[in-house]
């Protein structure tokens, strides 16, 4: 069973793997050994008997061919209607027919099914929305993603983000201690301008625990220092965990199972600690979809809930705006089109579109914002969800991707796109980047304390 | 032969087809699993139950979903199939007349004009069923011999028993393939894919409770279907 030096049925378990992993710049070497890689059918056909229950085994048997799925995929649409990328034929395709050989599948036919999980579906889940029957494609990817996960075909890139939360529970190597220098930094950056400011670190019974993307303390800090603003023009009493910070998974996308369980427990462990009112995380999707969506039947807990009740970034600030904690100046409102893009993983996934739109009538003057269409939660994913984004090998098919958005973005007459979402927020600059469409880009933070009043007693003393 | 065909053989038909639906129905249910599907059914039944028959009732309304609008020509066939499948065999004046001898029990009766048209419509229907999975590129590709065999089964029945109903040659030549393609039917229901007659409420039923309650229901709106 020849297994390669990187790639392997072995998760990254150490650091010092992890920097070997990471030193195979691209995954040249990687990818070249997964060409030998052997597949372990019997373990492959035996996790499919023991995970393989009555919803997915009925989803595979009575899909009817029928086709209906085939517009809802935004792939589909954008590959010139090819009909290999209709949803029914992608998972019949592939788990289908694993399941139908009993695992018997050779390295090839793996290849070409790693290929169909993560550069043919982004996980939107959109699909499901237009089976008769009810069948949910997007979870069957995921489903298949564990499968190849565990037989050692994946992506180098989430390989090396599954083994992130292993070694560091981040997603990056962001350590404790970079995480709470960094906010703290971030906030005496700022504290001249907003009198008073500082970040709370591991303060008990607080009425807020702010989690956020690893991301944000590795490539953008300003997001913490505008997190750290916001709560505090609005009076909250808030803190982060020096532990349990990060609320993404890049786990969920590699289908990591024990990974995601081991990211999560360590969010739920320090609510558990800090015993907060509630949970705020930050504009990401796929990192709310993580901890609080999936993330309470990963650690086992039967509520469905995490240990505190867990609202995404759009539901604290719709709350804050409606409620006047924080008064926008409505000489500030935006005043030029503005669009706004839907995040699959807590639009069509967990039912926040009331709410980004509530903000959308406190910060955009009325008459600028402009729908997308379709929108809600029957809106295309961004182009390069479900880890697209961030994979090298498929990074032709995921420009190709992007042009749905690009055409969405594009008849809204907008040139401003307000995406409270990491990955959808990265599809969209690297679709202006791409293809060049003269539009802006932004999160919430930045453009909300461009407007919002601030109290008198906080501003700089002159 | 007409004896055997309606007497064991129609208990025999009758029989495997209701047991076999119950018990996939059931063993749907049963082999619902709340960690590995990942939704809390148990915890919120009564959200659950919401949900789920949402989720059913949408889509048993022709061009009540935005999967049914944005398919008009499928929506009109799929119907036309469906709406005759289901209510001529049960309530068709000729089959409870046969039920009423049988067992002394009838259902209420279609008006027979009402019964043709809706013949008509599942034959006409499930020709351009098949013409949509040669002609369409994004069907064919997901089509196998299996989808037209089913097809097929399905509309014996109905075919035959147009044939008898004009009486076509040879009466009761039709009427004895009617009645064996009907039982085939019924015995093929469990076994293949016709078993979608149960388990599509079952597999709607699912989606329905798993956005109902993990996937934004709570949050006090239902999905837009």
């Amino acid at each position: 069973m020849p297994e390669g030096k990187f790639c392997n049925k072995k998760p990254v378990e150490t650091e010092e793997e992890l920097k070997a992993l990471l030193g195979d710049t691209g995954g040249k070497e990687y990818y070249e050994e997964m060409k030998s890689l052997d597949v372990d059918s019997d373990l492959l056909w035996k996790t499919i008997q023991n995970t393989l229950k009555s919803r997915l085994k009925t989803w595979l048997e009575i899909c009817a061919h029928c086709g209906m799925c085939a517009d809802s995929c935004f792939l589909y649409l954008i590959n010139n209607r090819d009909p290999k990328q209709v949803p029914a034929y992608k998972i019949q395709s592939t788990l289908g027919e694993i399941v139908k050989r009993q695992g018997k599948v050779d390295n090839d036919f793996m290849h070409m099914v790693m290929e169909t999980a993560w550069a043919k579906c982004t996980c939107c889940n959109r699909c499901g929305m237009y089976c008769p029957h009810g069948i949910d494609m997007g979870i069957m990817f995921g489903y298949l993603r564990g499968l190849l996960y565990q037989q050692g075909f994946v992506p180098w890139e989430l390989k090396i983000g599954a083994g992130m939360h292993r070694v560091y529970r981040a997603q990056m190597d962001v350590t404790d201690e970079d995480f709470v220098e960094t906010f703290e930094w971030m906030v005496e950056e700022y504290e001249e301008d907003y009198l008073g400011l500082e970040v709370p670190v591991d303060k008990e019974d607080a009425d807020i625990m702010y989690t956020v993307n690893a991301r944000e303390v590795k490539h953008y800090p300003e997001d913490l220092a505008e997190a750290a603003i916001l709560f505090y023009l609005a009076g909250e009493n808030w803190t982060v965990p020096s532990k349990g910070w990060e609320q993404t998974s890049l786990a969920m996308f590699a289908g990591d199972w024990a990974a995601c369980k081991l990211q999560v427990e360590s969010v739920y462990a320090a609510m558990e600690r800090l015993r907060p009112k509630r949970m705020v995380g930050t504009e990401c999707g796929h990192a709310h979809r993580a901890t609080v969506v999936e993330g309470p039947y990963w650690a086992g807990r039967e509520s469905g809930q995490p240990p505190a009740p867990s609202i995404h970034y759009v539901e604290w600030l719709a709350e804050a705006l409606r409620e006047g904690k924080l008064k926008i100046d409505p000489a500030k409102r935006l005043k030029r089109p503005v669009t706004l893009q839907d995040s699959c993983n807590y639009v069509r996934n967990h039912g926040l579109k009331d709410v980004a739109r509530e903000i959308m009538s406190y910060i955009v003057e009325p008459g600028y914002f402009k729908e997308m269409a379709p929108n809600k939660e029957h809106n295309y994913c961004c182009g390069g969800g479900g880890g697209f984004n961030g994979i090298g090998l498929y990074r032709p098919q995921r420009n190709q991707a992007l042009i749905t958005k690009r055409d969405q973005i594009l008849s809204t007459g907008a040139d401003l796109v307000i995406a409270p979402c990491h990955n959808c927020w990265d599809a969209i600059r690297d679709l202006e980047e791409e293809y060049k469409i003269g539009i802006e880009w932004s999160f919430l933070k930045p453009l909300v304390i461009s407007m919002v009043e601030i109290p008198e007693h906080i501003k700089p003393q002159e | 032969m007409y004896d055997f065909l309606t007497g064991p053989m129609f208990w025999l038909s009758l029989g495997i087809c209701l047991i076999g639906m119950l018990v996939r129905f059931v063993l749907y249910f049963r082999g619902l699993n709340w960690q590995m599907d990942r939704v809390a059914y148990k915890a919120y039944p009564a959200q659950g139950l919401k949900g789920a028959l949402r989720s059913i009732i949408k889509w048993l309304i022709p061009f009540g979903t935005h999967g049914w609008r944005k398919q008009p020509f499928m929506t009109v066939i799929f119907f036309g199939f469906h709406i005759g499948a289901v209510l001529v065999p049960l309530f068709l004046l000729a089959h409870n007349l046969f039920l009423e001898e049988k067992i002394g029990f009838s259902l209420v009766t279609l008006n027979p004009l009402l019964a043709d048209v809706l013949t008509w419509a599942v034959v006409v229907s499930a020709f351009f069923l098949a013409l949509r999975r040669i002609a369409l590129p994004e069907v064919r590709i997901l089509t196998t011999s299996y989808d037209y065999f089913i097809l097929l089964i399905s509309v014996a029945p109905f075919i035959t028993g147009l044939m008898a109903r004009y009486e076509v040659g040879n009466y009761s030549f039709w009427l004895m393939l009617h009645i064996l393609c009907g039982e085939a039917l019924l015995i093929a229901i469990p076994f293949t894919k016709l078993s979608h007659i149960v388990l599509f409420f079952a597999s709607r039923a699912q989606l329905g409770m798993d956005y109902a309650i993990k996937r934004g229901g709570m949050q006090g709106k239902g999905m837009a279907w």
